[in-house]
């Protein structure tokens, strides 16, 4: 364990080096930094010097190494607009978006097992087909027209459900806002929490359904009829411990790609999370809180893997980490 | 009243409306501690028949038809529930592949006890109990520690060992055997059929054993039923139909165990192949195969004649046999 964890702390490095590298080359390509920074009115000597004071004007590996270096200290650079360290900036956010995510996954989870697994067991009944139905809608609209549609249905319309924002929040652990502890903050996040879910969760009903559909004709499963186990024991153990081995698999991945879709939903729903905050950081060309955002995400991607693995190794007995007798 | 009697049986596959008939007219019987074999080529239905006895044919397909009486009690007339309560219990199944059979995910111990749960109330530690004593006597080699090993640490005829111990558990009175040794190692085939055999024989526990290997039925069963097409097309005692086989069929199985050819020969064959369900052919289903066609065998279906202690079903039979008796029809 300890040994897979440390193999995985030396991958993680050299991911996120990658990420770095390419993060940071494309901050020349985003305008002029020195634009959103001073304005028009500046003269062209003083902008000179401040490009040298930057270091803007020094070549690309010599202001790669310049980031790396105190990115490694934790120091990605200060942002232009907020002119805060970019990394506490974002951090800020960050729990906004994390709970969206969070949220979503759990809807995901909550539906998509015991749907996928009740239209494993009975394809043929009408609650199946119509669950498939509407999983192929769900796959083929895209997240910001759900959205739309949702906030159009249930704020505008039924006048339900808040349309925009966290609602009310309070501090937990110090510097942790949340939603999830008042009636106001949760109705917030449900219409959001379902917008982002909405591509996750028709996939993994599809998913969950077509592997179960798959492990029922399998051998043991007849053996354990053939052994007189109930039909609860034979759904419920034998069969969705298995299903759930290649869905935790592509789970783990889809957490990540969550994060990014936040950015559309965060949009639509004026999410004050990173995702909102990314897409106000292109505007600005504030190029040290882009560099500093993809860098989190790609953390965050590599954090869910790794613990994504480490539970798979726990369900599955046939594989071993890395490391491990 | 025999302890399993199985009449005309019928099973049928509903693909798309149309009602295919993967057995048909299926009838025999067993004694307790009896073993019968039944043996045909793939897709004569032999799996299907198996199953069918314990009510376990995968949807779209069912019992259509006949009984399957069990110390009397019609198994295909039970509930779900009250048939749970005979499967692992009064009647256990061995599979084909036991590299397929068991749960990668749970323990070998986990399979066994939940086996035991089901069917009794009984405390962990005395199925535990139970779960070892099994393993011995399958000879599995320290059996305390294969009940915390999974599938995938155990070679395919320890997996099988495994399985027979399971079938064994509830000390049931039947086993139905589905090519128990197909999938295995040569070397390990016998040592696995003596196992099996051994247990049943001392455990007076009936077996159907269903195979293509003609060799195998000749040494373990009492009883073999030749089935062609969904149909039994021979059945009777084993030595008889080894060394007597009436049905052109049953001869050109014999005929095709390698034994009956000199080595650097080729070996025999039936030609042709079985026909799909959808096509069976009219009169005797086995006649585009034969080569003892008469005119009749390609309009009239065979009906079952009395040949020594065997029945057979088959015209040029029938035929002879009404000659021996001096009043052929065909003369």
């Amino acid at each position: 364990m300890i040994a897979f964890l440390i193999n995985r702390l030396f991958q993680a490095a050299i991911v996120m080096f990658v990420i770095s590298l390419l993060s940071f080359s494309i901050q020349d390509n985003l305008g002029d930094p020195l634009r959103e920074l001073i304005g028009q009115s500046v003269s062209e000597a003083d902008r000179m010097e401040l490009r040298e004071e930057l270091g803007l004007n020094d070549s690309f590996l010599t202001q790669y190494f310049r980031f790396a270096g105190k990115a490694i200290q934790g120091d990605l650079g200060t942002s232009y607009f907020f002119k805060e360290p970019a990394l506490e900036v974002i951090l800020k956010k960050l729990p906004a978006t994390l709970e969206l995510v969070f949220g979503a996954t759990v809807l995901i989870i909550v539906i998509s097992i015991p749907v996928g697994v009740y239209s494993a067991i009975n394809p043929s009944s009408l609650f199946s087909k119509v669950a498939m139905g509407i999983s192929i809608i769900g796959i083929s609209v895209p997240v910001f027209l759900t959205a739309i549609i949702s906030i159009y249905i249930f704020s505008v319309e039924l006048g339900w459900l808040p349309s925009f924002g966290r609602g009310v929040t309070e501090h937990v652990f110090g510097t942790w806002e949340t939603g999830f502890f008042n009636v106001d903050g949760l109705l917030h996040l449900l219409l959001p929490c379902l917008s982002l879910a909405s591509i996750m969760l028709p996939l993994f009903i599809r998913l969950i359904r077509a592997e179960m559909m798959e492990v029922l004709q399998s051998e043991y499963i007849k053996f354990a009829w053939a052994k007189g186990l109930s039909p609860r024991r034979i759904w419920f153990m034998h069969a969705l411990k298995n299903t759930m081995l290649p869905v935790i698999t592509v789970g783990g991945v889809q957490i990540g790609t969550m994060v990014a879709y936040t950015i559309l939903t965060e949009t639509v729903f004026q999410w004050p999370g990173m995702g909102f905050l990314f897409l106000e950081a292109v505007n600005r060309v504030d190029t040290p809180l882009i560099v500093a955002y993809l860098i989190v995400v790609g953390a965050i991607f590599v954090i869910t893997n790794t613990i994504v693995d480490l539970i798979y190794g726990l369900v599955n007995p046939t594989v071993k980490l890395v490391g491990e007798k | 009243m025999s302890f399993l009697e199985v009449k005309n049986l019928e099973v049928s596959f509903n693909l798309r409306g149309k009602s295919l008939k993967a057995l048909q007219n299926i009838s025999f019987d067993l004694e307790r501690g009896e073993r019968l074999g039944i043996v045909g080529e793939s897709g004569a239905g032999k799996s299907v028949a198996a199953f069918a006895i314990l009510n376990l044919i995968s949807r779209p397909g069912k019992i259509t038809a006949g009984e399957v009486l069990l110390d009397g009690q019609d198994l295909s007339k039970l509930s779900p529930q009250e048939m749970r309560k005979i499967r692992g219990n009064k009647v256990s199944m061995i599979f084909q592949d036991p590299m397929m059979t068991l749960n990668p995910v749970f323990t070998i111990g986990t399979q066994m006890i939940e086996c035991l749960k089901a069917h009794r109330k009984i405390s962990k530690s005395n199925a535990v109990k139970i779960a070892i004593q099994k393993l011995k006597l399958v000879q599995i080699p320290s059996p305390e520690m294969r009940m915390n090993q999974y599938p995938h640490e155990l070679s395919g005829g320890m997996k099988q060992r495994i399985i027979i111990a399971i079938a064994l558990l509830m000390d049931p009175a039947l086993i139905i055997a589905d090519e128990p040794t197909t999938a295995l190692d040569v070397t390990i085939q016998a040592e696995i059929m003596a196992l099996l055999l051994d247990l049943c024989e001392s455990n007076n526990v009936a077996l159907i054993l269903i195979t293509h290997d003609l060799g195998v039925v000749s040494q373990v069963t009492q009883k073999t039923i030749v089935m062609y097409a969904g149909r039994i097309i021979e059945q009777g005692p084993t030595n008889e139909i080894i060394n007597d086989a009436q049905h052109p069929y049953t001869q050109g199985l014999i005929n095709a165990l390698p034994q009956q050819t000199l080595p650097g020969e080729k070996l025999n064959q039936i030609r042709g192949s079985m026909p799909s369900l959808q096509d069976i052919p009219s009169g005797c289903s086995f006649n585009p195969r034969c080569d003892f066609v008469l005119d009749i065998c390609t309009k009239q279906r065979p009906e079952f004649t009395q040949s020594g202690g065997c029945s057979v079903a088959c015209h040029m039979v029938k035929a002879m046999k009404d000659a021996e008796k001096g009043h052929s029809a065909y003369e």
